[in-house]
């Protein structure tokens, strides 16, 4: 009887030091479900979620305070693609939040006045220039977030939507209707 | 007899060759004006080098090769360059593209050409040549030969000379063997010598004996190894990876280079623009063509790159019910946007369809999964796999099916009973994918990037912190100091005046500094810039102005 329990205790303490090791050996650092979802994200920084960037609002997905609808850069894809990452229904777009076409912001250089408000709403710093000089924007690293508009006091920046070129051009997805049409 | 090897599946189309091959091939009329696309190859487009109003002579470099991967662009006659600008080229997607217009004089004046003794010279020698010739791969490809010419870790032991044209409809190549065997011959020896292979091999199919009895003749007369190889008939015996498969029994596996097996593979055509390029130092500015389809008489014809399809199609007889132009065969071809685009470096055949020749196809029926498609994809991909993830845009799936192995020949669409436009499908998921790829990356900058915009803002401010602190401290020090030091009086008006002076000495080192400190870009500025200049003050002291009554009115309410 003695001897069962002492068994029974000793493979309890040999068990709970391994699992406890273990706890600490290969302890996950962060949550990975707000990774998933930031990579998920398509990065723009922009807040028009109501969060400030997309990490924030990987967050609050993540502990289930947010809707999965509420990123338009992201598009009806990115809908898709959070509803299937966390197991929840497709959602549609509400009322006016709707996908824009990719563009990026140009700064009218005659009408800037070197003030660098913009260069500080930049989430991305996709904006060069210095106090009373001239602004200008890194085509290349700009998100279209818009987040330069709001602060300009001049209004001089403005969206330009991405043109397609034909580099950047891709097939169509095929179209036929299944009956002949008479 | 050498053994020949199957590749697998493979589909037989009607050939429809013999329409194109009863005339030899004929100079095409000098046409009216030319549009030379800047974009004729793959990698990056060539850098303008004339502006609209020059005088250009036959053969002059128009587009000088941007870095790594890319060739030269020629003016294919003399005369004078019209414009440069966006102008629909020969693409399926009917985009504009950077063009330059070129009206000919008439007078087809040469620049000087000088040839090069390629034995020797080295064969970074020969490929700066080809890359300034502009000499491409003419199968269709349109790689720059010179990137295929750069040896590297693997030995090339065998050079394969692709002159099988397995497509329905096109001859060029056929012609041209019939034709210029000699020269083909002159040029596989070339890029032998540059590659330093052992052997060379010859594939052309069978249902060209007049070809492949030009090229023995030509061949036997050569110091090098060469082999003329009769292949079956059999479509896409002309893809490169298949005919290495023919010829050698190698399989070249999904990803790697023929050259890795020790294997390179060009065709005769460019074989031909190498020998002209490197003997007579001519550049690649002109092309056969094989003009057929719905024309009174279909034949081949010697075009200067950028001459518009609807020129070249008259010379044939292009009869009046003809709808469209498909460039390339019917397999593979892509439909021109319009009759007007110019013939590139690419074209090596142009259909004009009608009705009659080309009946619509009959409307897609859903996939009974009858695998036909398997059985004759050269690449044993599973194309009714394929085919249903692109549909359900299950991009992910497609890839893990291996659909970027495709080479899009078209034998599973054309063996599907139920009509499916199938490398359609393919093409759009291929395309779909490498634009979510690039999202993806920007994505991943864009996080990195904003990642460090925020640690910067964090060190900032706590470096600002830091500084407010030791300030604070060293001003409670100082007072410290100064409480002590109540007593000495006259000891504290000199170190009062000192510290007066020292303050002052600080404020004109900042003045001095401000002043050198001056924008340095507003010397030598034009009488132009600096009224704008001047325009821009006077904006700026208006809204300054504008702003200050604003502030004024709130504050007086």
């Amino acid at each position: 009887m003695l001897s069962a329990l002492l068994v029974m205790a000793l493979i309890a303490i040999v068990l709970g030091a391994v699992l406890g090791f273990a706890a600490i050996k290969f302890r996950v650092e962060g949550d990975p479900l707000v990774d998933k979802i930031d990579a998920v994200l398509p990065q723009t920084q922009c807040g028009q979620c109501g969060f400030p960037g997309c990490k924030p609002y990987a967050t609050a997905l993540a502990a289930g305070e947010a809707e999965i609808n509420l990123c338009p850069p992201g598009g009806e894809d990115g809908i898709h693609k959070l509803a299937d990452l966390l197991g929840k229904e497709f959602k549609p777009f509400g009322g006016d939040t709707q996908p824009k076409a990719k563009s990026v912001a140009f700064i009218d250089e005659t009408t800037c006045i070197g003030c660098t408000l913009c260069i500080q709403a930049c989430p991305v710093d996709a904006i060069v220039g210095a106090a009373k000089q001239m602004h200008t924007i890194v085509a290349q690293e700009c998100t279209g977030c818009e987040l330069c508009l709001a602060p300009c006091p001049v209004d001089c920046i403005s969206m330009i939507v991405h043109e397609e070129t034909i580099n950047t051009w891709k097939w169509k997805y095929p179209l036929f209707a299944l009956r002949p049409t008479e | 007899m050498r053994t020949l090897y199957k590749f697998h599946g493979g589909v037989h189309p009607p050939t429809h060759k013999t329409l194109s091959t009863r005339t030899p091939i004929a100079p095409a009329a000098l046409p009216s004006s030319l549009l030379i696309p800047f974009n004729q190859h793959v990698g990056n487009m060539s850098k303008p080098q004339v502006k609209a109003g020059d005088h250009v002579l036959k053969g002059q470099l128009i587009g000088m090769p941007e870095d790594g991967i890319s060739s030269a662009i020629h003016a294919s006659t003399s005369g004078t360059i019209a414009a440069i600008g966006m102008e629909v080229v020969a693409h399926a997607s009917g985009l504009p593209d950077l063009c330059a217009t070129l009206i000919p004089d008439g007078k087809e004046t040469w620049i000087t050409r000088e040839g090069m003794d390629y034995r020797t010279s080295t064969n970074a020698d020969v490929r700066s040549a080809l890359r300034l010739a502009g000499v491409v791969g003419l199968g269709g490809a349109v790689f720059p030969s010179d990137t295929k010419l750069r040896t590297g870790r693997n030995k090339v032991k065998t050079l394969v000379l692709n002159g099988s044209e397995c497509e329905p409809y096109i001859t060029c190549d056929d012609m041209l063997m019939r034709e210029r065997a000699e020269q083909i011959i002159r040029g596989a020896e070339i890029i032998r010598w540059a590659l330093d292979a052992d052997e060379i091999l010859v594939g052309i199919e069978d249902n060209k004996p007049e070809a492949i009895a030009a090229m023995r003749l030509a061949a036997a007369s050569s110091s090098d190894a060469i082999e003329v190889i009769a292949v079956p008939t059999l479509y896409p015996s002309g893809g490169a990876k298949q005919l290495i498969r023919i010829l050698t029994g190698i399989e070249v596996a999904s990803g790697i280079r023929s050259t890795e097996k020790g294997v390179q593979c060009f065709n005769v055509a460019t074989a031909l623009s190498v020998f002209r390029a490197i003997q007579f130092g001519e550049p690649l500015i002109s092309r056969i063509v094989t003009v057929t389809g719905n024309v009174a008489q279909p034949q081949n014809f010697e075009v200067l790159i950028g001459t518009p399809v609807n020129q070249l199609v008259a010379q044939a007889g292009e009869l009046p019910d003809t709808q469209h132009h498909i460039m390339g065969g019917p397999m593979m071809g892509v439909p021109l946007p319009n009759a007007q685009v110019s013939i590139v470096k690419a074209t090596n055949c142009i259909i004009a369809t009608s009705d009659a020749l080309f009946p619509p196809p009959p409307p897609a029926m859903p996939c009974i999964r009858c695998t036909r498609c398997a059985e004759v994809c050269p690449i044993e991909l599973q194309p009714q796999d394929l085919y249903w993830f692109a549909k359900s845009k299950e991009l992910g799936k497609a890839q893990e099916f291996s659909l970027f192995d495709c080479i899009e020949c078209g034998a599973c669409s054309y063996v599907c009973p139920s009509h499916i436009p199938l490398v359609q499908y393919y093409r759009f998921a291929k395309g779909e994918i490498w634009a979510q790829e690039d999202t993806k990356k920007a994505a991943n900058a864009a996080r990195e990037r904003h990642e460090f915009h925020q640690l910067r803002i964090e060190r900032e401010k706590q470096e600002k912190a830091e500084k407010l602190a030791a300030k604070e401290k060293a001003a409670l020090a100082a007072k410290a100091q100064a409480a002590a030091h109540a007593g000495e009086a006259a000891s504290a008006d000199v170190t009062n005046s000192e510290v007066q002076d020292k303050i002052q000495a600080a404020i004109d080192l900042a003045k001095q500094q401000a002043t050198a400190a001056q924008p340095k870009n507003t010397e030598q500025l034009t009488p132009l810039q600096l009224a704008e200049i001047a325009e821009i003050e006077a904006r700026r002291q208006h809204i300054r102005e504008l702003a200050q009554s604003h502030v004024e009115s709130s504050t007086e309410k």
